[in-house]
């Protein structure tokens, strides 16, 4: 009701505003469809020719025109879940830190410090990635893991140090701004009542947070997660810089792999037929579609994590 | 995914953009041509697009050729040989470059009807590695180097390896084979000499810019570029790659001796990879791998990469900058290469292409006087 009598009296700087921003809106929409639906078109030839096979096949070979997209599914999706969770709750412990019970001092230096990680190019931790963190995996970490921890398949084999345990690491170096920096913005906008209320009752420090700060801001928190996710399913860079580009599928995370975006960057320039050309759009329409299907899972996880009797109403 | 998806669009605009602006350009460029053909010198802007590792030699050779010819604007774009052939067929660019020739398949759907492919570089390949206590040359037969990268042989103590390397006591240690992870001329060339030392490479593997590698150890890798092999060999011990012979020449990376067809033991050098260009039969249409060539001082792992252009050009202005440009970039403009590391072309090739250059014509008139 107000909302229509407000509208009434709108001044042509409210009508333009309203119109710009509606504009605005529309392109981003019209952007996302005209992408899905070129990558759909572009790839048609390779749909034909392969069918679902194309997703279920592991062969990647362009002298014999096979190709498949299985083991670049694979690479991407277990990288990404090594990345979130090693980046995930250090971000978070990170973030709760800083707002919480760091002094102001620590707090400005150390969260500047965090952002700047997300400033460095991604071609500068590939390099890091081949001569500083691929000979500590290979000669240090991994062979620790395998002798301790080696009757999990997770961490069999020969350590190469180019592989997906490496890959994982710089994503989760990469992704740990995002869910830093968002998690402690929701964190820190928590109203200061209920940690005084939580502290008034007699909560220890940890419960005021736990009771107060986490269960308030856990729908944002998750989704910085997700956001984080985000990134490291598309990074393309950095992980074909470690990851060791081969396209096969083994439960050992010291095995070399190969992901979605770094095999399109790879072969998309010298694709010389057009089955190639076009195997190389599906891998990038898949990766289309796995992250849109993960944005709507993370809307309902958010959404019914927000519902919970505790939550907030933030995000 | 926001990042890639950015990618792919700007990708996108910028092909759209480029196709605009090149048909804009074409259209202006004919016009003015049109309107000022009295004039000799007029203004003339070539696009092409392709190889990316011609691309160093071919902005050397442009920025030279525009000291004399300040009326002829040259653009080359890059994105790779694939990139290359595709817009040269869509006749969306003036000439193409590319790492692997255009296939009979691709010649005929070029739009713009006959192309020639003229070899504008000559490059080599090294194998490079990384075995601590071994000399800085060590040599590797071919029937070895391709076991190595079939994954057959799997250690650096292996007999095989010290049969060719009396002298010289292996360690045991794992070997890694370390291959280019994008399409690339090197895979390219490495890959047509594995084919032709090796039947069962050629039959199983094959070759082409992109293969797919064996990997029957689990320890073979794939790293970006030349500085991407280059540093993958130098962190891992045991690690074998190969390198554009360029870049390990600039960087003082060891590399092997190689077997040639001679059977003479060969250090990679310029002047090994143009010996064997200068001793290789290359057909009439200049399509050939020259890969493993006859001749005592030939090394065996090298290759061309082709410039392409249609023989019948529709702007006779655009079409006549253009055959001058390739002439010289043949002939004077390959004093350039030797400083750039490229090999240079050898001399009864490059007097063959001139040859090919005066068929091209515009109208029927032969455009290179």
């Amino acid at each position: 009701m107000s909302t229509d009598n407000n509208r009434l009296y709108e001044s042509m700087g409210d009508k333009t505003l309203r119109y710009v921003t509606l504009l605005m809106a529309i392109l981003v929409v019209i952007l996302m469809v005209w992408i899905g639906w070129q990558m759909f078109s572009s790839s048609q030839e390779s749909i034909q020719h392969f069918g679902w096979a194309f997703i279920t096949s592991r062969v990647w070979d362009p002298v014999h025109h096979v190709f498949g997209a299985l083991p670049f599914i694979y690479g991407t999706i277990v990288t990404s879940v090594v990345a979130l969770i090693i980046a995930a709750p250090i971000g978070i412990s990170v973030a709760i830190f800083l707002n919480e019970m760091a002094p102001s001092t620590i707090r400005k230096v150390v969260a500047f410090l965090v952002e700047l990680l997300a400033a460095i190019p991604s071609v500068v931790y590939g390099l890091w990635g081949i001569f500083v963190l691929a000979p500590v995996l290979r000669q240090s970490v991994e062979p620790w893991l395998t002798k301790w921890f080696g009757f999990i398949p997770w961490f069999k084999g020969a350590p190469v140090g180019f592989d997906m345990f490496g890959g994982g690491i710089i994503l989760a170096i990469m992704i740990l701004p995002t869910i830093t920096s968002i998690s402690r913005e929701v964190m820190a906008a928590v109203p200061i009542a209920h940690r005084e209320a939580a502290l008034a009752l007699g909560a220890t420090k940890w419960e005021m947070i736990r009771i107060s700060v986490l269960s308030y801001s856990k729908s944002g928190i998750l989704g910085s997660i997700m956001l984080g996710l985000g990134r490291a399913l598309g990074e393309t860079m950095a992980v074909t810089m470690v990851i060791g580009n081969m396209p096969k599928i083994s439960s050992s995370l010291f095995s070399s792999a190969y992901s979605m975006a770094a095999v399109i960057a790879n072969e998309f320039t010298e694709a010389t037929y057009s089955l190639y050309l076009s195997s190389c759009i599906e891998i990038g329409l898949i990766l289309f579609g796995i992250t849109l299907l993960l944005n709507i899972f993370a809307r309902l996880l958010v959404w019914s994590v927000a519902r919970g009797p505790k939550g907030g109403h933030l995000v | 995914m926001i990042r890639k998806t950015g990618r792919i669009l700007t990708a996108v605009l910028t092909g759209v953009l480029a196709i605009s602006l090149v048909g804009c350009g074409s259209q202006n460029q004919t016009q003015s041509s049109s309107g000022t053909q009295q004039t000799s010198d007029a203004a003339v802007t070539l696009t092409g697009a392709g190889s990316t590792f011609v691309q160093p030699l071919l902005l050397q050779q442009v920025a030279e050729y525009q000291k004399s010819h300040s009326n002829v604007t040259i653009n080359y774009q890059g994105g790779g040989s694939g990139f290359g052939i595709q817009h040269l067929s869509d006749q969306t660019i003036d000439f193409g470059a590319t790492d692997a020739f255009m296939t009979d398949d691709q010649l005929s759907k070029a739009q713009g009807g006959k192309v020639l492919q003229l070899p504008v570089a000559l490059g080599a390949v090294t194998l490079s590695y990384n075995v601590p206590g071994i000399p800085e040359h060590i040599k590797i037969s071919p029937e070895n180097l391709a076991n190595i990268y079939f994954g057959k042989i799997k250690n650096w103590n292996d007999p095989a390896l010290a049969k060719d390397n009396p002298d010289v006591k292996f360690p045991d240690l794992a070997i890694i084979p370390i291959h280019r992870s994008e399409g690339s001329g090197t895979t390219s060339i490495f890959t047509h000499y594995l084919s032709a030392i090796s039947p069962d490479w050629n039959s199983q593997v094959g070759s082409g810019t992109s293969v797919n590698w064996p990997n029957p150890t689990g320890k073979a890798l794939g790293a970006k570029g030349n500085p991407g092999v280059a540093g993958a060999v130098k962190s891992t011990s045991g690690a074998i790659g190969y390198i554009e012979l360029a870049y390990a020449l600039q960087n003082k990376i060891p590399y092997a001796y190689m077997l040639n067809k001679d059977g003479k033991w060969v250090l990679p050098s310029l002047e090994g990879a143009s010996a064997d260009a200068a001793s290789f039969q290359v057909p009439d249409d200049m399509r050939v791998n020259i890969v493993n060539g006859p001749g005592a001082a030939a090394y065996p792992i090298s290759g061309f990469s082709w410039a392409l252009i249609y023989q019948n050009q529709t702007d006779k202005a655009k079409g006549t900058a253009m055959v001058n440009f390739l002439n010289w970039a043949l002939h004077d403009g390959q004093k350039l290469a030797p400083s750039l590391s490229y090999v240079p072309l050898p001399d009864n090739l490059t007097a063959r292409e001139t040859a090919m250059l005066k068929t091209v014509t515009s109208g029927g008139q032969p455009l290179l006087k």
